[in-house]
């Protein structure tokens, strides 16, 4: 006898976003659990890791960072090949302003984020106007250009770098702030797309001459999206740079580009837990491997394609699409 | 008698890509709640126009007035603003919303907020009862429906309801009836009627001259580009350049 799987929503009417008609304590837990996951997987997590894995996880949240930051660019249509532009900057902000003036890490981070957000979204203003490819380029670019710009120039310390900077206070405290810094992006970015706003930021990104015919200012959404993505992407780069206690040309490295978009790519893009999930597999699985020495980049590279061939929409999509659907086994006649 | 200004006034507007004359010193002037066919063969520019006068497209020379202010090379959203919507010949809406949620774009829009004096209530209601009025059944719950499950009349509707909740002084059809049947269109056209009954000034581009001529005041041709007649329907039909561009492929 043959059978097929049958696929059936969950007959729960909160699945929509906007619509709380609870009628249970079940359904208020099938809809907080999932919410309570991020949260508790990280802090809860936090101080039982060894001061190993505290550091690897350090690096990991600020990669997800990136990666949520990444996330919210591509939701309006904006691809970003240069995430390294936005944490090289927070990060010779925080450090330049940490190094010179001797502010504290509490200054010197939110200015690095807003001031690095606000320059990031005037260096990208002329070419805001591109389309996917040619936008994609410039981003790639500028982080190459700066980074050979501090290096001619000597300026910043130059390939020196800014060192000696101002750490945390111990490393239990910069796991913590990263990981706060996480969910926030996670959940604001969430609430921001499901809103009527982000309507209008996916419309862009679908069909950007409808948005324009209903009278309303394309550029203006595409700089404040632009802008808010590059101020988190220049948080986690003076996050970081505090962190290492050094501000250099490595700020503006490939990886800071290049992971961010793999891990969105894994976890399943425009959906912010997705980037995070995968920014998550795919840092600590680059430790892992590091036993292996050279290999190790073909190992990494074999799993990433396993993976995008295995489950081309990602693993968040994946997820969420078992958690609100039924699966049974139905015989076939 | 003083004549009223013209609500929209277009002069000499020409547009080329690379070598083909899209349109050409092409005038007209539109009286206030007048409804105005365009119509014309495959090709003929009907669009280029339509894009032209929204900003979608920059002209080569010519001018535009709107209300008596000139708009040539405006941004789009800032021609929207002071008035004046358009459909697209192409629906695209999302496929994957509700189709209530697809008119939350325009209800989004600066000039909407303006209009309504800072808030403009709850844009879902808002949605629903536009829709209803351009006949989304709503004990049928149509509106609820993924826009990528209704049929292109559905989609039209939406269409036309999207324009209409911008709330505009002049609508711009471009092929509001093509590839429709004719019930669907029989249903369209009491809205546009209800439309004009509003005082709206409407420009409806059409290649289904029949359901056209029957509610256009005016009829302006275009063969390559040119205006080549302007006037009511009938006699629009009956001079000789007309009938060369329309049947001159049948006659030669
Ligand atoms: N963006 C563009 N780039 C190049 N050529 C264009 C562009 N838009 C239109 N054209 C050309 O301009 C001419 C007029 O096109 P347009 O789309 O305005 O005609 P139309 O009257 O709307 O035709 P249809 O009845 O098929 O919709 C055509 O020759 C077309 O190929
Ligand atoms: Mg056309």
């Amino acid at each position: 006898m043959k059978k097929r799987k049958e696929r059936i929503d969950r007959g729960i009417k909160a699945r929509s976003e906007d619509i709380f008609a609870l009628s249970s304590y079940r359904e208020m837990l099938y809809l907080l659990v999932p919410r309570a996951i991020p949260v508790v997987g990280l802090l809860g997590v936090a101080p039982f890791l060894s001061p190993y894995w505290q550091e690897v996880f350090i690096s990991t949240s600020i990669y997800a960072l990136l990666a949520i930051s990444w996330d919210l660019l591509i939701s309006a249509g904006l691809v970003s090949l240069g995430q390294s532009l936005f944490y090289g900057i927070g990060s010779y902000i925080a450090g330049a302003l940490n190094h010179y003036c001797g502010w504290s890490p509490l200054f010197t981070i939110p200015v690095a984020a807003l001031g690095g957000g606000l320059l990031c979204t005037v260096l990208l203003l002329p070419v805001l106007r591109l389309r996917g490819i040619y936008f994609a380029m410039v981003m790639l670019v500028l982080p190459l250009m700066l980074s050979r710009l501090v290096e001619a120039t000597r300026i910043l310390g130059g390939t020196e770098g800014l060192p000696g900077l101002t750490p945390f206070p111990n490393q239990l405290i910069a796991l913590y702030v990263v990981q706060l810094a996480v969910l926030a992006a996670l959940f604001g970015f969430r609430r921001i797309m499901a809103s009527d706003y982000g309507l209008v930021v996916k419309g862009i990104n679908d069909n950007d001459r409808s948005v324009m015919s209903a009278g309303i200012n394309i550029y203006l959404y595409k700089t404040q999206i632009l802008f808010i993505g590059a101020s988190v992407g220049s948080f986690a780069g003076a996050l970081g740079t505090h962190i290492d206690m050094f501000a250099g040309m490595p700020g503006f490295a490939l990886d800071y580009a290049i992971m961010p978009i793999a891990a969105a790519v894994v976890g399943g893009m425009r959906t912010f837990v997705g980037p995070m999930l995968g920014a998550f597999l795919l840092v600590p699985l680059s430790e892992i491997l590091r036993a292996l020495g050279a290999l190790r980049i073909v190992f990494y590279g074999l799993f990433l394609v396993v993976f995008i061939v295995a489950l081309p929409e990602g693993i968040f999509p994946y997820v969420q699409r078992k958690y609100h659907q039924l699966e049974r086994w139905v015989e076939l006649e | 008698m003083n004549q009223p200004p013209p609500l929209l006034k277009v002069s000499g507007l020409t547009k080329s890509f690379g070598g083909v004359m899209a349109v050409s010193n092409v005038s007209f002037e539109l009286k206030e709640g007048e409804l105005l066919g365009i119509i014309g063969p495959n090709g003929s520019g009907k669009t280029t126009l339509v894009n032209l006068v929204t900003g979608f497209v920059k002209p080569n020379s010519g001018r535009i007035e709107f209300k008596g202010k000139k708009i040539t090379g405006l941004a789009p959203y800032k021609i929207v603003s002071l008035g004046i919507a358009r459909t697209f010949q192409m629906v695209r809406p999302f496929y994957q919303l509700p189709a209530f949620k697809n008119m939350i774009i325009p209800l989004y829009s600066p000039r909407v907020k303006k209009l309504a004096g800072g808030k403009y209530g709850d844009r879902d209601a808002v949605a629903l009862d536009l829709l209803e009025e351009v006949g989304f059944e709503r004990d049928a719950h149509v509106a609820y429906k993924v826009a990528g499950s209704l049929p292109q009349g559905y989609l039209k509707r939406l269409e036309l309801a999207k324009a209409m909740a911008l709330r505009p002084d002049l609508i711009i059809f471009d092929e509001l009836f093509s590839g429709l049947s004719l019930a669907e269109v029989a249903s369209i056209v009491p809205i546009i009627e209800k439309l004009r009954f509003q005082e709206i000034t409407i420009i409806m581009i059409e290649h289904r001259l029949k359901e056209l001529f029957r509610i256009a005041d005016r009829v302006l041709v275009l063969n390559y580009g040119e205006k080549i007649a302007d006037g009511p329907g009938k006699e629009v039909m009956e001079s000789e350049s007309v009938k060369k561009a329309y049947l001159g492929s049948e006659t030669d």
